[in-house]
């Protein structure tokens, strides 16, 4: 049965990461207006020379840790390689006179404006503002310009897609190859974490109803999970922070937000509009609670990974910072050790993420459909 | 000093979860030990509720990293 959810996965998972790929898109630019005004206050406090270097971040001679954390956990237009070496990633706007297309390289790590066909652009802290002749901001006309560039983030999500369909469309071969024997590699590896997902996810808070939602509760389990997994590679091909990313994870709750009420049958809405047996005051007082209570499940959904992942990196910043702070080789004897094993606690916690993530949506989406036969009883 | 006081609020609301996670986590090495044969269920039924203790902590951490900012 697993090679039928194989097929049907990868064509699943293909609509929903191009749906995430979009609205992810869309709503980090609704999410980048309030990053503005933290821009706007970071940037009277320091120069625009705090920026020049990507391994030393310094504020009047003095290391930030702070900052230096905030910029390696925030999204960038750059993937950062080595050194002084880095991918440029392609900038994509959209624009009230039309499309703009070019290379990140060409803000020259900030320090350059580029005069795109329609307006000039300059990159302050991986936002693209427009600036006029004399390299003031444009407010007005930046409002205008929509962000829809393939960044750090985006680049890492495309590459987990690619993983994921690559793995599993392996897999899935596999189980056609090898009908009705054992299976092997790739395949053997997977089946466990297939099977955990179905009978310890799946089944326990979905009922008999549990196939129609498997290839939800698989795909976002895989996604968040290889996700997390290359977010805690510290070099090239990992590193972005993408399920600390609130635009990414907003997405995600939004969908299993979508599919729980969706899904929700009579006794769902009874409950909270109106619920039974219950006197009419309780009632009146219960209902509102009811209906804020759909979405701060989401909300919490979505606060959580963004918040668990982000802490993560944040800790192994930090632990990192502090060789730069005392200006020390020997405080690297301490922090290496502990950032090595925070990682293998994050290792875990990569892994228990997505499963919450996935079981709380199991869980929700299960209240919504679950039939009422005890009802009767009580 | 900015964002002491969100620093602290932050340390107060590690203060609640740690004592929740810490409950749940005993309580369930506790059942686990009596019955053994309940442990895989109790363990799923450990991570969901450490789950939400968790996420009230992390809440803090939000507000404690929107207090940096500001």
């Amino acid at each position: 049965m697993s090679n039928r959810y194989s097929a049907t996965y990868t064509a699943f998972r293909l609509i929903i990461f191009l749906a995430i790929f979009l609205v992810s898109r869309a709503s980090s630019v609704a999410f980048g207006q309030e990053h503005d005004a933290h821009a706007a206050i970071n940037d009277s406090a320091h120069t625009e020379a705090a920026h020049a270097e990507a391994g030393a971040h310094k504020e009047n001679g003095k290391f930030n840790p702070t900052e230096t954390i905030m910029e390696h956990i925030k999204d960038a237009h750059d993937w950062h390689l080595w050194g002084h070496t880095a991918i440029h990633l392609p900038v994509i706007l959209y624009t009230d006179k039309g499309i703009e297309l070019f290379s990140s390289g060409r803000f020259n790590h900030g320090h350059d404006a580029y005069t795109g066909n329609h307006y000039t652009y300059k990159n302050i802290h991986e936002k693209i503002k427009v600036v006029d002749a004399s390299g003031t901001i444009d407010e007005a006309a930046t409002a205008q310009v929509t962000d829809l560039s393939i960044t750090k983030n985006v680049a890492t999500m495309l590459l987990t897609v690619v993983l994921l369909i690559w793995v599993f469309t392996t897999v899935a071969k596999g189980y056609a190859q090898r009908k009705g024997q054992a299976p092997k590699g790739l395949q053997s590896a997977l089946e466990p974490i297939i099977l955990f997902v179905r009978d310890e996810i799946a089944k326990p808070n979905l009922g008999n109803r549990y196939e129609k939602f498997m290839p939800y509760l698989l795909t976002v389990f895989f996604f968040i999970w290889f996700c997390n997994m290359l977010g805690l590679v510290p070099f090239f091909p990992g590193g972005a922070n993408l399920t600390g990313n609130i635009s990414l994870t907003m997405v995600l709750a939004l969908i299993t937000l979508i599919l729980t009420n969706v899904n929700g049958n009579k006794h769902y809405w009874q409950h909270i509009f109106w619920m039974p047996g219950i006197p009419l005051p309780v009632k009146l007082l219960l209902t509102p609670i009811e209906v804020v209570g759909i979405f701060t499940k989401a909300i919490a959904l979505m606060i959580r990974l963004f918040a668990n992942i982000t802490a993560g990196h944040i800790l192994v910043l930090s632990l990192t910072c502090l060789i730069f702070i005392f200006k020390s080789y020997a405080v690297a004897g301490v922090a290496v050790p502990f950032v090595a094993a925070i990682s293998i606690i994050e290792l875990i916690v990569a892994f228990i993420q997505a499963f919450i993530f996935t079981v709380l949506s199991a869980l929700y989406i299960g209240i919504a459909i679950e039939d009422h036969h005890e009802e009767a009883h009580h | 000093m900015t964002g002491s006081i969100a620093a602290i609020g932050a340390g107060l609301a590690a203060i609640g979860a740690g004592i929740g996670i810490g409950r749940i986590g005993g309580s369930a090495l506790e059942g686990m030990a009596r019955q053994p044969e309940f442990a895989n269920k109790l363990q799923t039924t450990m991570l969901i509720a450490a789950a939400f203790v968790e996420a009230v902590a992390l809440f803090a951490v939000v507000i404690a990293l929107l207090g940096l900012g500001a």
